[in-house]
């Protein structure tokens, strides 16, 4: 069985003459949290959208969820998952209507809709605030609901830009034990963020500097590689080396 | 430095000690208690920090000192001047950023500078001095539309508009969000630079890893101050015994702890699990309880300035 949910190749992207991905290659596995790190201007950002179906590449290679970045985007966006850093529910709209939207985006039919909101506001124990309107949330719970809603369509994987900027360090640890539990039951997670200790959550990282993947293993092996004590010390070892700002 | 202007402008401060006195300080929006009824100061070339996360009153807190609304009921002196009375004189006294970019993007690098120079009277040449470390780093692209720059630069922009017209007190409401890990230790290196001069700092940051960067700090949440104290101090106030947590399984080992007796807490952080010992807690008794785990390690653990935030969150 394949077990690969994402995985490029020499992956590149160019904007005239400035090479924003630089060949970059990896793969990454069915269950695991794979973190993307990089400094701003590092092409994080462009990576992931090409990643998303958002871009196309310029050359290389590579496969999202079984389609293809290279002539399948729109399939691409339908079998992923993204919550981006902006909260990005619809706040005058209820927590069920917010869930049919978007279910309704991703093609579910109504009993289907129905199932999967039932099953995740259970589980989310959210049943009691089915007919809240989002806006009057809490921050924790609004994040929380965003993943939800990420995963609606049980995407295989979850595309997660910088999910907890901003947010209390209870909240955002509580948010890290729902994407544990997702990553635990199979669903593979791919997450940015600016928070090296959250860095060290996942199963593995990769690093970019300037275009490039210049690290790319579990947290520990990188802090034994660098002889570092902590993801932050890896991560400004690298990004010190970096040649272009933002 | 030789014959430039001092810091705050000609006009010499009223004797005070400190910079910044904030009494029982209260505003509300609507439903939400933004901040409720806080107090504390900020010494004279103090470089303070208010660390808290989203919705805990921190802008609100800074546009209340920066006298761009009233509060509902207490009072604050910034230099010694009262917020709401003598709100011009703070004005000329201050600077401030703001969380979000305030400059104008249509304007160039240097053409916004100008304009904030001459918004308060000064010119550039005056302030040079003061302004050159942090503006030396974005000169070259002085032409350059500001809404052009990249993040980091904006940044640097933003601290040099604030810093033109010498002011006594700084307010810096989350310099560094969203930036990366590098650009903000950069940021706080500017910062100390700046308290070298003698100006007040009052900075806000989610990032409870930067609190070790100010001389004192309120851990602020939801419209209250959680805790004030030297980052030193905050760390002495976590009276229980904390020890950080490993196995293969580490969701398991999370779910798993929690049920064991003498577990107060037991939550991530980073590559181990921090967990919060109650009196009865019992390293032996937990190992054996979880035998059945595949590579459980227990070491025990310096609190950080987060387990404290938490810890107080909780209570």
């Amino acid at each position: 069985m394949n077990d690969v949910v994402i995985s490029v190749r020499e992956l590149t992207k160019r904007f005239c003459n400035f090479t924003a991905v630089d060949h970059i290659s990896f793969d990454v596995h069915k269950g695991e949290i794979f973190g993307f790190l990089g400094a701003n201007g590092a092409g994080k950002t462009t990576a992931m959208r090409i990643l998303c179906g958002l871009s196309y590449p310029t050359s290389g290679s590579g496969t999202v969820a079984g389609y293809d970045v290279m002539h399948d985007g729109e399939e691409i966006k339908r079998h992923i998952g993204y919550m981006s850093q902006r909260f990005s529910l619809y706040n005058d709209l209820t927590v069920w209507e917010n869930m049919r939207l978007f279910a309704g985006i991703y093609g579910l039919t109504s009993k289907q809709t129905e199932q999967r909101s039932t099953e995740l506001l259970d589980r989310l124990n959210f049943s009691s605030e089915r007919n809240t309107l989002v806006g009057s949330l809490p921050l924790g719970w609004k994040q929380k609901l965003s993943f939800a809603i990420a995963t609606i369509h049980r995407p295989e994987v979850v595309f997660l830009d910088e999910p907890t900027g901003g947010v209390d360090p209870v909240t955002r640890r509580q948010f890290w034990e729902l994407i544990y539990e997702a990553a635990n039951e199979g669903t593979t997670i791919f997450v940015t963020t600016h928070y090296m200790d959250e860095a060290e959550y996942c199963s593995r990282l990769s690093i970019m500097v300037d275009g490039k993947v210049q690290a790319l293993d579990t947290p520990a092996r990188l802090k034994q590689q660098y002889a570092a004590e902590s993801m932050d010390e890896v991560f400004r070892t690298l990004a010190r080396g970096a040649k272009r700002g933002e | 430095m030789n014959n430039e202007l001092p810091i705050g402008g000609i006009d010499q401060a009223p004797c005070v000690m400190n910079a910044i006195e904030i009494n029982n300080l209260s505003k509300r929006y609507g439903k939400v208690q933004a901040l409720d009824g806080i107090s504390f100061a900020v010494g004279q070339g103090e470089l303070f920090g208010l660390i808290g996360p989203d919705g805990a009153g921190k802008t609100t807190l800074f546009r209340l000192l920066t006298t761009l609304i009233h509060p509902d009921s207490g009072s604050a002196k910034v230099d010694g001047y009262d917020t709401v009375n003598e709100y011009r004189i703070i004005r000329s006294r201050v600077g401030y950023m703001p969380g979000r970019f305030s400059l104008y993007p249509d304007l160039t690098v240097e053409e916004n500078l100008q304009f904030f120079a001459a918004t308060f009277g000064v010119t550039i040449e005056e302030s040079y001095d003061l302004i050159a470390p942090i503006y030396k780093q974005i000169e070259p692209f002085k032409k350059r539309p500001a809404g052009k720059l990249s993040g980091g630069m904006k940044q640097k922009l933003a601290l040099s508009c604030a810093l033109i017209h010498r002011p006594s007190v700084l307010f810096l409401d989350e310099p560094t969000t969203g930036v990366d890990a590098v650009s903000r230790s950069e940021f706080w290196d500017m910062l100390a630079g700046l308290k070298k001069l003698g100006i007040t700092i009052l900075v806000s940051t989610p990032y409870m890893d930067e609190a070790s960067r100010c001389d004192r700090i309120a851990l602020c949440n939801e419209g209250k101050i959680l805790g004030i104290d030297t980052p030193k101090g905050i760390v002495r106030g976590f009276d229980r015994r904390l020890y950080g947590i490993r196995a293969k399984n580490m969701f398991t080992l999370l779910e798993r702890s929690r049920r064991v007796a003498g577990v107060e807490d037991c939550y991530p952080c980073g590559e181990q699990h921090h967990l919060v010992a109650a009196d009865n807690f019992d390293v032996a008794m937990f190992k054996a309880q979880l035998s059945d785990m595949e590579d459980v390690n227990i070491v025990i653990k310096e609190p950080t300035i987060e387990d404290m935030f938490i810890k107080l969150m909780k209570r």
